[in-house]
């Protein structure tokens, strides 16, 4: 007689409380996420990350000598290139495959003052989600897997702060 | 879009290599504020396969790179993995970093995509990213020039 016996019962309980919209979706479009910056990577040996592109784009327009460092002003068209890439990705995905627009509901100064510490933090720790999180953990970069452990442990207790603030979203 | 002296193959890369991310930050659902935030707040820990599926990838590409090729067909650059010094900066940039993305939701890759999703309330992030940037850059500034006068001579 095969009973499913009660730990595994009970683990996958947990596991489907622990991912409540499941997997799937998530594994497959973290495997092109990195498609795309392996892409890059072996077509130009770059790893490209994402929030260089802040201060290559405002070598455009400020003369400060931070931003008009010759490596930004090097980058910094591909870099456009990249960004308006992604955000013709992203619309090729929604547009194309789902219903339609996603619009959030997150309040404004969250987002603006979030978008102001992320712009500060990803710039002086030297990456951000992609460069440290991705290629960084990638190359089991003991600095990168040092700033993603600091960086997901700090927006965790800062998100659980929030919350319990009540402010939601 | 030459600047840098690269051809057009260079930027068909780039692009094939944009829409790709941006395909994938879309479809994880992270150029979603309310995911990201659902997963900071523990209630869906989907993200993990998100981060592990892209560094996955990713990793196998490193080690295509610079196990087996040599230097890379468009740049003639050699293949290396990313290794940045650490310093004090790693450390306060992460948290800095961290606060912000618990507190919106948003990082940088995904701000982009979520324009694309019609998103167009992260206009408020994606502002908040460039303040951010500039304002990092005009400290440089002020303390470089503060270690100047410090170091003066004279002193």
């Amino acid at each position: 007689m095969i009973t499913v016996s009660p730990a595994i019962a009970s683990a996958l309980a947990i596991t489907a409380d622990l991912f409540p919209r499941g997997i799937d979706h998530y594994l497959i479009g973290g495997l092109f996420i990195g498609l795309g910056i392996a892409v890059i990577y072996l077509g130009t040996g770059i790893l490209a990350g994402n929030s260089t592109f802040l201060e290559t784009t405002l070598s455009y327009v400020s003369d400060l000598p931070r931003f008009q460092r010759e490596k930004y002003v090097a980058s910094r068209d591909w870099r456009v290139v990249f960004a308006v890439s992604i955000v013709a990705g992203a619309a090729i995905y929604e547009f194309g495959f789902t219903a339609d627009a996603f619009v959030t509901e997150v309040q404004w100064w969250r987002l603006l003052g979030g978008g102001i510490l992320v712009g500060i933090g990803t710039r002086i720790g030297k990456g951000c989600t992609s460069g440290h999180g991705v290629s960084g953990i990638a190359s089991l970069s003991r600095t990168s897997i040092v700033n993603v452990a600091l960086f997901i442990g700090a927006a965790v207790a800062t998100a659980l702060v929030v919350a319990s603030l009540g402010v939601t979203p | 879009m030459s600047s840098d002296g690269r051809g057009p193959l260079f930027t068909t890369v780039v692009v094939a290599g944009g829409l790709l991310h941006g395909f994938g930050l879309a479809y994880s659902r992270m150029a979603r504020p309310e995911i990201v935030l659902d997963f900071l707040q523990l209630e869906d820990l989907g993200l993990l396969f998100v981060m592990g599926g892209a560094a996955f990838v990713t990793g196998l590409a490193i080690q295509l790179g610079t196990r087996v090729l040599e230097t890379a067909p468009l740049t003639g650059t050699h293949y290396t993995g990313r290794e940045k010094g650490f310093d004090r900066n790693v450390v306060a940039g992460g948290i800095i970093f961290g606060v912000g993305w618990g507190l919106s939701g948003v990082c940088p890759g995904a701000g982009y995509a979520s324009l694309g999703i019609g998103n167009y309330r992260i206009l408020w992030a994606v502002a908040g990213l460039f303040i951010g940037a500039y304002a990092q850059g005009l400290w440089r500034v002020h303390r470089n020039s503060e270690t100047r006068e410090r170091s003066a001579p004279g002193d």
